[in-house]
């Protein structure tokens, strides 16, 4: 039975989102009560990169990425040093001349998305990371991009969110969301105006038409090698990878930590919930990391683990009220950009409950647009 | 580029009938009796030669009395024998197993129908202030870097910890030309008497026992006695032991502290292989739950040289499919494995050797976690990701058994490597 | 006589027998810091066998190499911690 306490809002799901919109929610004055099945960012979150990128796949994607992107550097000198947030910067890297032509088109994306970035010539290029294989034709620096260590970020808002009065309960499973209120797995009822979704791949378990689906990826970490890359750099062809649903594919992807170690990724496939390392996967992704950075070849690799992106069939969020459910809020659905939305969508959310404008449009990702569609499930 | 994402090994295999991993005595023991049947075997062990941690000797040197039988009848066998070779993954193919391994610096993939894991074991190391100075050692750690070229002439030593391998490396270090002050015990006198005489249907233990005490008469033998603090400034200076009443400290230079030993189950545990209480499960052919992986020795739980022979004996004829021939030795095997229990009951780790640690004692050496950063209400996992504690070089293989004896945790799921291993070994050269 | 080889430990000459362990000949050579932990502690060989990775070095140019796994070879470049920042 509930202590007799009452909340404002409930949010399902510590993971980075949750927490964010826990933050917010209680930045608004409001008793919120955050409620995890394992423990805070045991979930996908654990499994991130913690790569807060501008990522321009489509101009509601920039929107978004980009204002929240800009609030994680507005939160940076108050992240605990252990939340290791480095302003390192992104390189989208081209291969040939073909390549380079797209990453002056992106420059301008960009920059109508108010992030400003800088075409690295060859010689660019290889000054800036001396141990990428040499012939490139070059790559678009983006200043403003930047790492952090999600685990403690998500513990970092927690924390700010409890000091406001907010509440975390680990270990507790919800089993049904009911109009203003939840049901745990205990039979346990718990009452509030706001319910917010931020449960992550598993969403739909919860709400059972939202089209979240997901989507696995490996990532290999290695020992420390400090000095090998100093940015993050990610091949252009990421992109095709990330926002095309096919059966399977690999794309580079490699970002330097503070302590030094190199995290190499990204691979993605749809195969449900098998959580176990493909090992022909990982050798495409090791192979592929190779290819463009031939010092790899000894780097020492400590630990390899997969994670499950919750992906959306139009690759964009969901974020904003699902007027099935009375009183339920979505926040999920960020495919591989998670941790990069999290401030924004937060925002955006307690933007949306509180009913003033947000700073960015939001209409794009607004959960209602599934509705009108029938839920055949993921598009391919 | 196209790439088959299911093809088995990058590079040039080693194909076997059997795959032994370990060339302890378990591994040897399996592979000659495997290779007398007529099967192909390949041995691959991480160590410099035949022998494994007991009966380790550098290359060049004679190896123990008690070794060289088994090393002649490897070695003597059919069986192929890689060196300096670390197996990383182990997986199931149409066909049997691969094993993806990295011999120095270099890919090493064995296909085979049938795997023998006798990878053995490693001290249990406690942590306690002062630890992690250099100087400070494992007791088996010494003895293996003594038998590899290291000099101790003239050193003061201090051995402390528990179990079995105290007395017989006391005595090699003594034999070596060290200066042996105390060998600390923390086991109670009664438990250890009771050791001595529950050992009289194992003779031969007792008779090594009383043969290394009579070594060293001039060291002090403690019970109920274990390290409290070590202290230094760039290497180790002074030992403080207690006995929970008292202390005393010793200017010493080398302090090698363990307290017995673990079974090393990573590769077993990644190829699927149930374990408990972490022990590799093992059926009376020596078999795990994953058919066709057989394991023999320290991981199925502790024992010593006599029952890893036997059950890498058994292991090896029944990866064979001789395992009728096997019958006869399970009586020995099993009374053997009677003794190993009453062993590891008696020597198990005292409360006190939690009470010992500071909130700065740093309990995982490769991310350099002291205890106080450690929430006793979290998980292993909640450990691993807020602090990185078990994060590092050493996979857990250190702070692992620390933490559970700290916080009762048990090891998470292992994934592949089981082993840091270079990149290039993974992708293979091209 | 044994047979030996020359090997350098941070640019210092030093001659090995065959056999030996790298950790036994920085030892042999009064090396205890093998590496330098990430808050900058000195450390040394633990376990002597492989397990717990305190003995890393870096050898020929690849780094993180277990000191008490490799035996010296003629010509072998090792460099500790304190130099390389390992």
């Amino acid at each position: 039975m509930s202590d007799g306490a009452t909340f404002d809002a409930i949010v399902i799901g510590a993971g980075i989102v949750g927490a964010a919109c826990a933050e917010a929610l209680s930045r608004d004055g409001r008793r919120v009560l955050v409620l995890d099945a394992s423990f805070a960012s045991s979930g996908t979150t654990a499994a991130g990169m913690g790569h807060l990128v501008a990522m321009d796949d489509s101009p509601e994607q920039l929107a978004l990425t980009a204002y929240s992107v800009g609030l994680w550097a507005e939160l940076a000198h108050t992240l605990p040093s252990n939340a290791e947030y480095e302003r390192c910067g992104t390189i989208w890297v081209a291969e040939d001349d073909e390549q380079l032509e797209v990453v002056r088109a992106k420059q301008r994306v960009y920059a109508t998305g108010g992030i400003d970035s800088h075409v690295l010539d060859a010689r660019g290029i290889a000054e800036a990371e001396p141990h990428l294989r040499p012939g490139l034709a070059g790559g678009l620096l983006v200043p403003s991009d930047a790492v952090v260590y999600q685990p403690q970020a998500a513990l970092h808002l927690l924390r700010e969110a409890t000091a406001r009065g907010a509440t975390i309960r680990e270990g507790c499973r919800v089993r049904e969301v009911m109009p203003s209120g939840v049901r745990l797995e205990s039979g346990e009822t718990i009452s509030a105006d706001i319910v917010v979704n931020a449960a992550g791949a598993e969403a739909a378990t919860l709400t059972p038409d939202l089209p979240v689906v997901p989507r696995k990826g490996h990532l290999v970490i290695t020992d420390r090698h400090p000095g090998m890359v100093s940015h993050q750099l990610v091949e252009l062809g990421y992109l095709k990878s990330a926002h095309t649903m096919s059966a399977e594919s690999v794309a580079f992807n490699l970002q330097p930590r503070a302590t030094g170690q190199v995290l190499i990724g990204s691979s993605r496939e749809l195969v449900g919930w098998d959580a176990s390392i493909n090992h022909g996967i990982v050798r495409r992704m090791l192979q592929r990391a190779r290819d463009f950075m031939p010092a790899l070849a000894n780097v020492s690799l400590l630990r390899t683990w997969t994670g499950f992106r919750p992906a959306t069939p139009d690759k964009l969020p969901l974020i904003g009220a699902w007027e099935r459910v009375p009183g339920l809020w979505i926040a999920t659905g960020h495919e591989g950009l998670g941790i990069a939305s999290a401030l924004g969508t937060a925002q955006i959310l307690a933007d949306l409950i509180a009913g003033r404008a947000s700073a960015i449009d939001a209409a794009a990702y607004a959960p209602s647009r599934v509705l009108s569609k029938p839920s055949a499930g993921v598009a391919a | 580029m196209t790439y088959a994402s299911d093809f088995v090994c990058a590079d040039q295999a080693d194909v076997a009938d059997i795959a032994v991993v370990g060339a302890g005595p378990a591994g040897m023991a399996a592979a000659a009796a495997a290779a007398r049947t007529g099967q192909r075997v390949v041995v691959l062990d991480q160590g410099f030669g035949e022998g494994g941690q007991i009966w380790r000797h550098a290359p060049g040197t004679p190896p123990a009395h008690d070794a060289r039988s088994w090393i002649g009848r490897l070695v003597g066998s059919t069986a192929a024998r890689r060196f300096h070779t670390s197996v990383v993954d182990l997986r199931r193919t149409e066909s049997g197993f691969v094993l993806d391994a990295e011999q120095g610096t270099s890919p090493l993939c064995v296909q085979a129908t049938r795997v023998v894991l006798a990878t053995g074991a490693r001290e249990l190391m406690l942590p306690f202030p002062g630890w992690t100075l250099p100087g400070v050692m494992g007791v088996g750690g010494a003895q293996a870097l003594l038998k590899m070229g290291t000099s101790v002439v003239g050193k003061r030593v201090v051995i402390a910890g528990s179990g079995p391998l105290l007395l017989p490396v006391a005595a090699s270090l003594a034999n070596a030309g060290a200066q042996l002050l105390l060998v600390a015990e923390q086991a109670d006198f009664g438990v250890v008497a009771r050791f001595g005489v529950s050992l009289w249907r194992r003779p031969s233990l007792l008779m090594q026992a009383a043969r290394y005490r009579a070594r060293f008469v001039s060291a002090r033998y403690a019970t109920g006695t274990w390290v409290s603090e070590a202290v230094g400034s760039s290497d180790v200076q002074r030992v403080t032991v207690t006995d929970g009443r008292r202390t005393e400290t010793l200017e010493c230079d080398l302090l090698c502290v363990g307290h017995g030993l673990v079974p090393s189950t990573e590769l077993a545990r990644v190829a699927g292989c149930a374990v408990s209480h972490g022990k590799v499960v093992v059926n009376a052919q020596q078999e795990t739950s994953v058919s066709g992986v057989y394991c023999a020795g320290e991981p199925t739980g502790i024992g010593g040289a006599d029952l890893a022979l036997v059950e890498g004996e058994i292991a090896g004829l029944s990866a064979a499919g001789r395992g009728a021939d096997a019958v006869r030795l399970f009586a020995e095997r099993n009374a053997l494995r009677r003794t190993a229990l009453t062993m590891e009951a008696a020597f198990a780790p005292r409360a006190e050797l939690r009470g010992v640690c500071r909130s700065d004692t740093i309990v995982c050496r490769c991310e350099d976690v002291p205890l106080g950063a450690i929430d006793p209400a979290w998980s292993s996992r909640q450990a691993k990701l807020y602090t990185r504690a078990g994060m590092g070089s050493c996979q857990g293989r250190v702070c692992g058994a620390a933490l559970e004896f700290h916080f009762g945790w048990t090891p998470d799921t292992v994934r592949p490597p089981i082993e840091p291993v270079l990149l290039s070994t993974l992708v293979g050269r091209r | 006589m044994s047979d030996s080889v020359r090997i350098t430990v941070d640019e210092r000459r030093v001659d090995v027998v065959v056999g030996t362990s790298v950790a036994a000949a920085l030892l042999g050579i009064g090396t205890t810091a093998f590496r330098v932990s990430v808050t900058g502690a000195s450390r040394g060989p633990l376990c002597g066998m492989g397990i717990c990775h305190e003995c890393r070095v870096t050898i020929d140019g690849v780094a993180h190499r277990r000191a008490c796994m490799v035996a010296v070879a003629d010509g072998m470049q090792v460099i500790t911690g304190a130099a390389s920042h390992a």
